[in-house]
């Protein structure tokens, strides 16, 4: 949440509540539900580290803080974007499961490869149906999960192939 | 499931065949035991040379079995002639391929007509039910163009309206996205589902997971053998799937 924020206030200034709302503006449903406390505590460690400036203004007889960015802030800001991001990882914990199912006697690698495909086929069906709807940012995220399910499926293929399922089932 | 299953439409036992190649045989379908319901959409799935694109020559009778039989509408379709297949293959029987889809010289309305006239519909109804169809698929507009005039998605939208014309009991899908941009593709499987809904039989034949996970079950097949199949259910709760992909951590 720190960059979002971060990158938020580099339009304008605005206080905790607004940043909440642009981010829920902007995802619409792809983005997990914010509370309030998570909000609060990355503006809090956001201005510790510099990186945002709070000011208390009077809002209705109340008083709100409103953050604005610092230059240490933009320069943070700047270096993120400009970093490549490291790669998607791979399922680890099932390829712990693949090599370890069928040395512990537990199961075939052929039951744990037929299980993660299942799997994998509804989850890209349950992605899929939502690539279509409406808001921007929410189906290019859920066609990059696609792609990535798909990817998984070749890959759980390319296990089974090497594996050899005829010996292992 | 808004759709209650009923008896097979499309059932095999035992299914095999067997290809001499270069003097060297070569078991593409090893014994496949399948059965499609009525309303049910099915996807097959496998690499090349898996033997899928081999069992739905054999179920819509574009080849012949070594050994098993099939049922088509619970009669034995296994052993009939090459003249009795062709005329099912017309009457009961929908077919979208790849590439070859239309008559290159008819128009876009001759190409879907044409299955009807075949089996003796009138010059009427084959029209009323050519024009329910390309409306039903969004292509109404180009009726009188030539194939070579539409774009890949309209084409296989063109070539699923003729494939339907004559309501057959189960529709056949040969990789009919394998030529399309994703877009196009995405929105033949979504009529494909649409039609699905609406009652259609369809078994589709597909390397293309994302085209197969819109099926009610996949089908998995390894050299000539179904290896595994799972059922596929509609999220109940779609958004919570999308909304689990960003995570905001504090």
């Amino acid at each position: 949440m720190r960059y979002a924020f971060l990158a938020l206030l580099a339009v304008a200034p605005a206080h905790g509540y607004e940043l909440k709302q642009a981010l829920e503006q902007r995802f619409g449903t792809a983005l997990a539900p914010l509370n309030a406390g998570q909000v609060y505590t990355t503006l809090a460690r956001l201005e510790r580290d510099g990186l945002v400036l709070g000011a208390d203004v009077p809002d209705d007889g109340r008083q709100k803080r409103i953050y604005e960015l610092t230059p240490a802030g933009r320069a943070a800001l700047e270096t993120w974007v400009a970093t490549p991001s490291p790669g998607t990882k791979l399922r680890d914990e099932f390829f712990l499961k693949l090599v370890f199912a069928a040395a512990g006697g537990i199961d075939s690698s052929g039951a744990v490869i037929d299980r993660q495909r299942r799997a994998t086929l509804q989850a890209l069906r349950d992605v899929t149906s939502v690539t279509a709807n409406g808001n921007d940012a929410a189906s290019l995220l859920a066609d990059g999960t696609a792609l990535h399910l798909e990817a998984d499926l070749k890959w759980l293929e390319l296990c089974e192939q090497r594996l050899n399922r005829k010996d292992t089932r | 499931m808004s759709t209650v299953l009923s008896a097979s439409v499309l059932s095999t036992r035992g299914l095999a065949k067997t290809y001499a190649s270069d003097g060297v045989e070569v078991l593409a379908l090893r014994g496949v035991d399948l059965d499609v319901s009525a309303g049910e959409f099915v996807a097959v799935m496998g690499p090349s040379g898996s033997g899928k694109s081999t069992l739905l020559h054999l179920l819509g009778g574009l080849d012949r079995p070594t050994a098993g039989t099939i049922e088509l509408d619970g009669r034995p379709v296994e052993k009939l002639s090459e003249r009795d297949w062709a005329i099912l293959r017309r009457s009961r029987i929908g077919f979208v391929f790849q590439f070859f889809n239309l008559v290159d010289n008819l128009t876009v309305a001759e190409n879907v007509e044409l299955p009807a006239r075949l089996i003796g519909t009138s010059a009427r109804d084959a029209r009323t039910r050519r024009e329910a169809l390309l409306s039903r698929l969004g292509v109404s507009a180009r009726a009188n163009a030539l194939p070579s005039q539409l774009s890949g998605g309209q084409h296989q939208r063109v070539a699923l309206a003729r494939a339907l014309v004559n309501r057959p009991c189960v529709l056949l899908a040969d990789e009919p996205t394998g030529n399309l941009d994703s877009g196009s593709a995405a929105e033949v499987v979504s009529l494909m589902r649409q039609l699905r809904d609406e009652g259609q039989t369809v078994v589709l034949v597909t390397h293309d997971a994302r085209v197969a996970s819109a099926a009610d079950r996949v089908i998995s097949m390894r050299d000539g053998l179904v290896v595994d199949e799972t059922a596929l259910v509609d999220g109940e709760h779609p958004s919570a799937v999308v909304s689990q992909l960003l995570q905001l951590e504090a």
